[in-house]
């Protein structure tokens, strides 16, 4: 049974930080099917699309009939564990300092065959669900987990190594004056997060969030992401323990190019939305990185709130979409940057929000609440994108269909 | 010996001082509230181009950013629909020697600490005058409040209906352009108006009726305590904006002893 | 002759190749085995090692480079180069080429072709070696880019390399068959009782059953004397005529018969066995012998569940039997059932690809009577079996080869 996770000690300042590294993060392209899927949080595998064989490792032909009509879909994850090792050296740094490492041959019910991690609560011999995660190098790979959920099941050491659950961690929402700063707050402080950190702007204007906030036990502390000596300050000041940040800052307005007679909206929704998650990274960043070996509170998470317009554009809000997809690119900038550390970057792509900017939209729309689940969920799997609210779920599916009709939908007002 | 020959010996002498009434340029600074459907004014905002290393190895320098009205800053008649149309009414085009002249104080402070929506009116003036003799045509008014002193959230004064601070009435406003003449007004506020200004008729009544006349304003003044209620000179020279309705500036005082 | 390959498919799914009888191998000749003696980290390339080996064949041999007209080279170190430039890099300039890039099996592949290129008139003396060096770090660089399923769904998983994944396959055997550990401890102790008698194996210690089963876990269930040492290290021998090689005066060994076979029962959920199920009939067959005709076997052992399938799947027990077949019967040199006679990789070390000729070269040795302390009595009839190239879950190639000579 896992032995639930304690709140680790002080550091020893003398002790040097472990310096982060990776497990092998090479892939073949066909490979990366499995980091695809499990950036999203789903099992899929390769299915010969001429004679139905399940396929694993990834191949470019068919292993069955020699097709190469292979496609990536989901497959049932239940399989049985036929056997087991616990490598207990490894020539691999990463699995070296983590060892003992639990690995093992599960036969799925759906035909393949995998090497994979084994979950320390699956017994010998016993059934298994696969799942499909993301390692610390950003790399898809298969876990087998217990059937049915056991206790402390998430502080298993090699699940959370590839997760992102923010028990004992200490975190930085960005923006205490979102309407979601509380909510977001609270779901983390209810899944064991051990400090919450919210960066206050012009602390000089009421705040309608504080009082609940203050209320949860969270820090208030000055942080205006459109001052870059705001954010060094903070970084200085907390930048050595914050372990998860939740760049949550957002400037909105409606209107596309022509509605608006100038650019003044557009250059605060790309100042806050753009150049403020640029000046966090650069405060917070370099910090997090070094500390993604730190031990049971190491950095393990950088966390992006985008619209789920940063996909595609809409119109009504067609200035405040284009400061989301600048947004999304630099995060997926951060990704290359922050590669070396571990350190990952969720993206939680969320649709029309409760608040005041999208009053004039009509539902269904995402309540503080349910992204702030969304968002937990997002960091207990590792996730790397998070699609919060039904409108983003269809939007993504209708991206992954096929972004040029999207954007004609959408330019058309989001419907064909 | 010239008068400003006398001037320099008086300013060496310390028998003229110089007052400054400028706030420090600070991103945390306030800047006035609008509901969020409008445009803003930009808080002040500094980056740094390079600082004696790759970006420029021996020099350092920044970037700033603010709107016209950010910080310690004057309104010129270009500023209000009222003034839109008058000549000369944008900060490039005043004439300069309007931005050295005679000011007068008048002290609200005790008021304003016993009421954050004081009214400057009539029989304030009234009362000061009776003290203070008429205020002279063509000088600077300005209204102490020692709000300057105010910091955080207590400057704004935020509450769910707006802003709560000092400021003149319609009445008090029209009296000192109409019929005093003055050349413009000042506070130590972030508006020349009230916080609860947009209330009266007209709406914000300072700003309507200093520029509709061709006035001016001066906001986010500090330090008004140095100041006699008459005697002073006040230096506010805003920067030459092509076209401007305001400008950021050093507001400065000149009094003697 | 006449008769065409037909593939049948048995009733449990594996498919069995029917074929036309094999040609014999006879008239063709292996001598001059050469072993350049082993280092654990050596500072030398691969060529060297091979220069050396090939170097050491030809003297025994009373030959120069020039004689040379066939050369079948295995390595794993030569990068960036191939057999090609070895051809340039040593100055030879043969009419037949061959790189058997197989691991384990290489030394039984590359004999294979060989001799028929000399029974076929392409070549008259082919040199096959094998050689590998073995940097500090160099084995670690190695496993990292050792094959595309690895580095996709192998290595992500706890980077044990081959360590791990013998270690799931004992891990699968032992349950299926009620292996102990101290099974493959009998196994591993008796080749270190023959390793010692062998002095260029690395491993000079006498290894205790006890010790064995206290030794260092590595990847459960595999200890530290599971495990090979990697080394550098060459190995050679040559091909020729019978004739040629009588003429020369050279003690030689023939070729009763020889199998290969690649991606065998892919089917099967985990390896517990390999292609010698498919073609192990035949190769007695060819030889016109059987299990208890053969004086001394030669497994691959890179770990010791290998050598137990090897047992297994070579006839000399049923599957599932090998455990008892150790515990039954003497595998040192003076036993009953002679196995892994130099030390086998596990006391001698694993030189790289070298270690698929490992046993080939020694049963050379053994049966020309050329073997000295390790020499076998009255051996006459050697099996040699090769195993190799762990591309994802399990070893791909096998081969086995059954060599005669005139023995001690």
């Amino acid at each position: 049974m896992t032995q639930p996770l304690t709140p680790p000690p002080k550091k020893n300042p003398e002790k040097r930080t472990l310096s982060p590294t990776l497990p092998p993060e090479a892939r073949s392209r066909a490979a990366m099917g499995l980091t695809a899927a499990a950036a999203e949080g789903r099992f899929a595998l390769q299915v010969c699309g001429e004679c139905g064989a399940t396929l694993y490792p990834a191949r470019d032909a068919c292993n069955r009939c020699l097709s190469v009509d292979l496609r990536w879909q989901d497959i049932d994850p239940r399989g049985e564990l036929l056997a087991e090792t616990t490598v207990r050296t490894s020539t691999n740094l990463y699995f070296r300092e983590r060892a003992p490492w639990r690995t093992g041959t599960v036969r799925m019910d759906a035909g393949p065959v995998v090497i994979c991690h084994v979950h320390g609560d699956v017994g010998p011999r016993a059934r298994v669900v696969l799942s499909n995660r993301l390692d610390r190098a950003g790399q898809g790979v298969l876990l087998a987990m217990p059937e049915a959920p056991t206790p402390h099941m998430e502080d298993d050491p090699q699940l959370r190594a590839m997760t992102s659950d923010p028990k004992l961690r200490r975190v930085l929402i960005v923006d205490a004056r979102s309407e979601n700063a509380p909510a977001i707050a609270a779901a983390l402080l209810q899944a064991g997060a051990a400090t919450i950190f919210a960066g206050e702007a012009q602390s000089w204007r009421p705040n309608p969030q504080r009082a609940a906030l203050l209320a949860l036990g969270v820090q208030l502390l000055p942080l205006d992401v459109t001052d870059a000596g705001s954010v060094r300050e903070l970084a200085g000041e907390i930048g050595g323990k914050v372990d998860i940040l939740i760049n949550n800052a957002r400037f909105m307005r409606p209107g596309g190019v022509l509605q608006r007679g100038d650019t003044a909206f557009a250059q605060q929704e790309f100042d806050v939305n753009v150049l403020g998650l640029m000046r966090l990274a650069q405060a917070f960043g370099p910090a997090m990185c070094a500390r993604t070996a730190d031990g049971v509170n190491s950095a393990v998470a950088w966390v992006n709130i985008l619209s789920a317009y940063a996909l595609v554009n809409a119109p009504e809000f067609g200035s405040f979409a284009a400061s989301q997809a600048a947004a999304l690119s630099l995060g997926q900038s951060l990704r290359g940057e922050f590669r070396a550390s571990g350190l990952r970057v969720m993206h939680v792509f969320v649709g029309p929000t409760e608040d005041d900017w999208h009053q004039p939209l009509p539902p269904p729309k995402v309540a503080p609440a349910a992204l702030a689940a969304d968002l937990l969920r997002g960091l207990q799997a590792g996730l790397e994108d998070v699609h919060s609210g039904d409108v983003a779920k269809e939007l993504a599916e209708r991206f992954r269909a096929g972004p040029k009709v999207l954007e004609r939908e959408m330019t058309m007002g989001g419907r064909s | 010996m010239s008068a400003l020959a006398e001037l320099s010996q008086a300013l060496a002498s310390g028998a003229v001082r110089v007052v400054d009434l400028t706030h420090t340029l600070d991103p945390d600074f306030p800047v006035i509230v609008l509901p969020p459907e409008f445009g803003q004014c930009a808080p002040f905002r500094m980056e740094e181009i390079s600082a004696y290393d790759h970006r420029g190895p021996a020099w350092k320098w920044n970037n700033f950013s603010m709107g016209e009205h950010t910080g310690t800053h004057f309104d010129a008649p270009k500023h209000w629909i009222s003034g839109r149309d008058l000549p000369n009414g944008a900060v490039d085009e005043i004439d300069p020697s309007v931005f050295v002249g005679p000011v007068v104080v008048i002290d609200c402070s005790e008021g304003a600490a016993q009421n954050d929506d004081y009214e400057l009116t009539p029989d304030v003036i009234a009362a000061w005058e009776a003290e203070h003799g008429r205020i002279p045509a063509d000088a600077w008014v300005l209204l102490r409040s020692d709000w300057s002193k105010r910091s955080g959230a207590a400057y704004l004064n935020l509450r769910d209906d707006g802003p709560h601070s000092p400021g003149p009435t319609p009445e008090a406003i029209r009296l000192l352009v109409e019929d005093r003449g003055i050349r413009g007004f000042g506070t130590e506020t972030i508006g020349t108006d009230a916080g609860q200004g947009g209330h009266y008729t007209p709406p914000y009544p300072a700003h309507f009726t200093l520029h509709g006349a061709g006035k001016y304003g001066l906001q986010c003044l500090r330090n008004l305590d140095q100041l006699p209620p008459t005697g002073a000179v006040l230096l506010a020279a805003p920067l030459k904006i092509k076209g401007g309705t305001g400008s950021p500036l050093r507001v400065m005082a000149l009094i003697e002893g | 002759m006449g008769e065409f390959r037909e593939h049948i498919r048995t009733p449990d799914g594996q498919v069995r190749a029917v074929t036309r009888p094999r040609q014999s191998y006879a008239g063709v000749a292996l001598v001059a085995p050469a072993t350049v003696p082993y280092q654990r980290y050596s500072i030398q390339t691969a060529h060297w090692w091979i220069a050396r080996a090939l170097r050491m064949a030809l003297d025994a041999a009373g030959l120069r480079p020039g004689d040379l007209d066939g050369l079948s080279m295995a390595s794993f170190t030569l990068f960036p180069d191939t057999a090609v430039g070895l051809t340039q890099h040593l100055g030879l300039s043969p009419r037949w080429l061959d790189h058997i890039p197989m691991g384990g099996a290489a030394g039984i592949v590359a004999l294979r072709r060989a001799a028929r290129a000399v029974q076929a008139g392409d070549a008259d003396i082919v040199a096959c070696v094998a050689g590998d060096t073995n940097h500090i770090d160099s084995f670690r660089q190695l496993l990292s880019s050792f094959s595309r399923f690895q580095t996709d769904a192998a290595y992500p998983y706890g980077y044990g390399g081959p360590n791990a994944n013998f270690a799931l396959l004992t891990d699968r055997y032992m349950q299926e068959y009620g292996a102990t550990r101290a099974d493959f401890g009998r196994l591993c102790v008796a080749q270190r009782d023959n390793a010692l008698k062998n002095p260029h194996a690395l491993m000079k210690k006498q290894l205790s059953l006890q010790q064995y089963l206290d030794a260092r876990p590595i990847a459960d269930p595999i200890a530290l004397f599971d495990c090979v040492m990697p080394c550098a290290g060459a190995e050679a021998f040559l091909v020729m005529t019978v004739d040629e090689a009588e003429r020369r005066g050279l003690p030689y060994a023939t070729l009763a018969a020889a199998i290969e076979r690649h991606n065998a029962h892919p089917d099967d959920p985990i390896q517990l066995r390999g292609g010698w199920t498919m073609d192990a009939d035949q190769l007695y067959q060819m030889a016109d012998c059987g299990p208890p005709d053969i004086d001394l076997l030669q497994t691959y052992d890179d770990y010791p569940v290998i050598s137990m399938m090897q047992i297994e799947d070579l006839g000399f027990c049923a599957k599932g039997e090998a455990p008892q077949f150790v515990r039954d019967h003497d595998l040192t040199i003076a036993g009953d059932f002679p196995h892994n006679t130099s030390g086998g990789q596990l006391s001698a070390g694993q030189a790289g690809a070298a270690g698929g000729f490992l046993g080939l070269v020694e049963a050379i040795r053994q049966v020309t009577g050329t073997a000295g302390p390790t020499q076998v009595p009255g051996a006459r009839r050697a099996m040699v079996s090769g195993f190799g190239m762990i591309n994802y879950d399990r070893g791909l190639c096998s081969g086995a080869a059954i060599l005669k000579g005139n023995g001690p």
